[in-house]
């Protein structure tokens, strides 16, 4: 019996081919009523944005194959489903019937985004992303506060990692989209990036919590790139971070 | 086509029967001699209770005494509230299985019933089989649901034996789909209506189908031995007593979709299963019911054992398919379904251990002896681990549709103590709390679904009136939070603000509108979440505001744990008419030292120190029981002393 690492087996692009095949062919459907187009196979999310239909959403990739589906904002209703639908991972189909707003999702968007908010380390004033966020312009999208008042804050302790040269981690103000761990570990980039920990305290972190400046990082950038919250920035000024005492992850290591 | 067929079908008929013959054979010669057998149970659980030690003395006393008898080690057989269990097997009398044997009682037994002929009547849970004088195991309450179909080996065949297990019918449903078409395998899996054990119910037909229609030549099939859920061991239990069974139903799927390749995914705290496991696999192999051309049928399947370091969403399939892949297990969207896009990208049936067990029963018994038991759409058996303020605790099996009643109070033996049944909590971490007036439900996927609680794994805990719901909530939100893998929005954060208001509910801090919002957040939970972790998390808390709202408006509103558990909302109280001048117990009972005598000599309990611990409860002597519980505080007599003067003596 041949090995499973072993043999390189054809189906897979077997199935590709048909994928391709069947994404060609454009179907027609509805979103709010109105009539749209987009390629069989298309996430109703995408078919939504290139029709200028608005759908929250915080971590979903075009690029990326297989929908990651974290953030939870994007859902949809579907006639003739029973439950709302996550419009990042569902493909369109002909004669469809998506509406983008219900009671019901309109109720989960709102939690979603408020239990985000409600552990995020909330201060664009001194934040680089401010203005450019894209939390803050959901708040506006979804009309709610940044700072909901239904939730309990919850702290946020985490180490902020400045031992790069030209990137700084801020954990309390990550999303946990995974944008910056998916580009990281892309084909020919350093994967370094990764989740780390569980429950409430699970965040993005180099491998085996190095601090990013010792990490095997090659300064891509593309993580920093990617983050649409402020919790990967460029450093202002290379020289900053560079003085001063330890910051508290290497104090963490060393205990 | 159909000559080829048949050729197949002869040739396994053939090398199954010659394998058998060998077995049956060498087993025989064996039990020539006819000396007396003992068997003892040394699963993880008879491990617990010292059963090593009793194994150990049994071979002291026979050697001791020159005494001929084949000493035996098996599996869990379910009757883990007398562990460690021995079963002894002498000619001119019934097989009797012996419970809580420690070194001295099986010492005992050698010398009494293997040399001088008297059963001990004193120490025995029954006989086996019907016997005259020895009254039966089955006519006890306990036994008149149960049915041992899943674990029927176990506790009975030595788990290393592999003459053992063939004789006792084992790789009998292998050698049956083996002569029958793979299409053919999934019909009787489908007429015989089993649904998967692992928690969701999901028809295993359907994954098997799916998976052998899919396109892709190298398939894989999964054992899901993961089982996280804090309490349960039924799995465990399968594959350290019987995995030959385990391995035969792996076998009889990798046949029916297809797949050539198979892993058992077993948590690493379960080395004795992992062992054994590796054993079973080994003398298969050698067998030739596991590698190439299995019983000359044509199927190969290399089956290998994946130790587990993983965390409790690790049982959920597509994070078991990451770790195993060596990433961090994260469930992940699905469609697509690991049926089509699985381990590696190939098409993968994943399964739990009962699962693999019920379906090697389906082969070997034919569909339509599992079909018969069970109501509506679930069929067959399953085993629960009771556990919690029942007599009985271990496992069960009984057949689907047993009332949770007749489980708690029938095969359970009903509340200890002779306290108040509250509730049954059932399906693990994120089963559903379900109070007295739904103890009718009868066990079935739907049924437990409806009335709010869920399968899950099988755990199932008993809780009497001394425990309180709001903190039994809030036990098991603890625990999904901790393992909420961190993915998606609502598991990881939601969690944790239901968790923040259900402990300022139990400190007698919540509100009434928090109560409401809890409710609120935990049904977005539900709907919002990615995988079943999430989803379900908020099921203790949905039920236990339904059937015990009383409970949580007399935390927010009165500041009253009705069980008096919530340590914020309890004091310790000494009753000064029942406290006995002469007695000191609970004094030195105290870590903390907060309590004093006064000056007519009886005890008090300064509040400032007291950190509701309750060792002084446990201390008082039971013909005094002069210490209580208050709640809420505002109940509490000022007596209008002061420790601190006393104390302040003492110091000075
Ligand atoms: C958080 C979580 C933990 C799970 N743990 C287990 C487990 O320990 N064992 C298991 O068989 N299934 C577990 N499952 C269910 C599996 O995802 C899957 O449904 C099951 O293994 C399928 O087997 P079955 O069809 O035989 O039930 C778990 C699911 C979730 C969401
Ligand atoms: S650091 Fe930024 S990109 Fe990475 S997971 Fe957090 S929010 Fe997303
Ligand atoms: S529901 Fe919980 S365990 Fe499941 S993906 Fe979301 S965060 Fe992870
Ligand atoms: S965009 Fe769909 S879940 Fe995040």
């Amino acid at each position: 019996m041949t090995g499973i690492r072993g043999r390189t087996s054809n189906w897979p692009a077997v199935l590709r081919v048909s994928e391709e095949y069947t994404m060609s062919a454009e179907v027609n459907f509805f979103i709010d009523d109105k009539p749209v187009q987009a390629r069989a196979g298309e996430k109703i999310l995408w078919a939504a944005l290139d029709n200028g239909i608005e759908i929250p959403h915080l971590c979903a990739e075009r690029e990326r194959e297989e929908p990651f589906g974290a953030c939870r904002l994007c859902f949809v209703e579907v006639e003739g489903r029973d439950l709302p639908v996550l419009s990042c991972s569902e493909p369109v189909a002909a004669g469809m019937r998506v509406h983008t707003r219900s009671e019901r999702v309109d109720r989960l968007r709102r939690t979603a985004f408020e239990l985000l908010m409600s552990h995020h380390d909330l201060d664009c004033k001194n934040c680089a992303r401010n203005r450019s966020c894209a939390l803050q312009k959901l708040a506006g999208t979804l009309k709610v506060s940044l700072r909901p008042k239904r939730f309990r804050k919850l702290p946020t302790e985490a180490p902020v990692d400045d031992s790069h040269a030209a990137i700084v981690l801020n954990p309390n103000r990550c999303i946990l989209c995974g944008k910056c761990v998916w580009v990281c570990n892309q084909a020919g980039r350093s994967g370094v990036l990764d989740f780390v920990f569980r429950g409430l305290r699970t965040r993005v972190a180099p491998f085996r919590l190095e601090p990013l400046g010792d990490s095997e990082c090659d300064d891509c950038m593309r993580c920093v790139d990617s983050c649409p919250v402020g919790a990967l920035t460029r450093k202002k000024d290379p020289a900053e971070s560079t003085s001063g005492p330890p910051g508290p992850l290497e104090q963490q290591q060393k205990a | 086509m159909d000559a080829k067929e048949s050729d197949r079908g002869g040739r396994v008929r053939e090398a199954y029967a010659l394998l058998r013959q060998g077995a049956v054979d060498r087993c025989e010669a064996e039990a020539k001699d006819q000396l007396p057998i003992i068997q003892v149970g040394t699963a993880t659980c008879g491990r617990a209770a010292g059963a090593l030690e009793t194994l150990a003395a049994i071979r002291e006393e026979l050697d001791a005494r020159d005494m001929a008898g084949r000493v035996v080690e098996v599996g869990c057989n379910g009757h883990c509230y007398a562990e460690p269990l021995v079963t002894i097997h002498k000619e001119g009398w019934p097989p009797i299985l012996y419970g809580t044997v420690n070194p001295g009682i099986a010492k005992v037994l050698i010398q009494r019933f293997l040399g001088e002929d008297d059963p001990c009547f004193e120490y025995l849970l029954g006989g086996l089989e019907p016997h005259e004088i020895v009254p039966a195991l089955k006519d006890f309450p306990r036994s008149a649901h149960e049915h041992r179909s899943l674990l029927k080996h176990c506790g009975v065949i030595d788990p290393e034996d592999f003459d053992g297990a063939v004789r006792a019918g084992v790789y009998g449903g292998l050698a049956r789909a083996l002569r029958m078409d793979p299409e053919e395998v999934i019909e009787e899996i489908k007429r015989s209506k089993l649904k998967g054990l692992g928690g969701a119910g999901f028809e295993t037909w359907r994954k098997w189908q799916a998976c052998r229609q899919s396109p892709g030549p190298e398939k894989i099939v999964i054992c899901n031995a993961d089982e996280g859920d804090p309490g349960a061991f039924m799995d465990r239990s399968l594959l350290e007593g019987d995995p030959h069974s385990i391995l035969e139903g792996m076998a009889i799927c990798a046949w029916a979709v297809g797949a050539s390749i198979g892993k058992i995914y077993v948590r690493a705290e379960y080395p004795l299963a992992v062992e054994r496991v590796r054993k079973a696999i080994g003398q298969a192999e050698e067998a030739g019911l596991l590698g190439e051309n299995i019983l000359g049928s044509g199927l190969g399947l290399r089956l290998e054992v994946f130790e587990a370091a993983g965390a409790f969403v690790c049982g959920e399939e597509t994070a078991l398919i990451a770790s195993i892949e060596g990433r961090r297990g994260m469930p992940r969207l699905r469609p697509p379904y690991p049926a089509d896009r699985g381990l590696y990208g190939r098409p993968t049936v994943i399964n739990n251990v009962k699962t693999f067990a019920s379906v090697q029963r389906i082969l070997e018994e034919g569909w339509e002896a599992f079909e018969r038991l069970g109501v509506g759409s679930t069929r067959g058996t399953t085993v629960f681990a009771l556990a919690g303020k029942v007599m009985n605790t271990g496992l069960v099996e009984v057949p689907m549709g047993t009332s949770l009643r007749q489980l708690v109070f029938e095969m359970g033996g009903g509340i200890p103590d002779g306290k108040r049944f509250k509730a049954v909590q059932i399906g693990g971490p994120s089963g559903g709390c379900l109070p007295e007036s739904l103890l009718d439900t009868p066990i079935g996927f739907k049924s437990l679904r409806e009335a709010g609680a869920m399968m899950g794994s099988g755990g199932m805990v008993v809780l009497d009136e001394g425990n309180c719901m709001v903190e039994t909530a809030r036990f098991f939100l603890d625990f999904t939070q901790k393992e909420s893998c961190g993915k998606c929005t609502f598991c990881r954060i939601g969690t944790q603000q239901m968790l923040v208001i259900l402990e300022d509910i139990c400190r007698g801090e919540g509100s009434m509108e928090q109560l409401d919002l809890l409710e609120s957040l935990a049904e977005d939970i539900r709907l919002g979440s990615l995988c079943n972790l999430g989803k379900t998390a908020p099921n203790p808390i949905l039920t236990t505001i339904r059937h015990f709202r009383d409970e949580y408006e007399a935390h927010v509103l009165e500041k009253r744990c009705p069980a008096k558990v919530c340590t914020a909302l309890t004091a310790h109280y000494i009753l000064p008419d029942k406290c006995e001048r002469s007695c000191d117990a609970c004094v030195g009972s105290c870590p903390t030292e907060a309590i004093w005598v006064n000056a007519k000599r009886i005890k008090v309990i300064d509040q400032a120190l007291c950190i509701q611990c309750g060792a002084c409860v446990d201390a008082c002597p039971p013909q005094y029981q002069a210490v209580v519980r208050i709640s809420p505080l505002a109940d509490l007599p000022d007596r209008g002393e002061q420790p601190k003067q006393e104390k302040g003596d003492d110091e000075g």
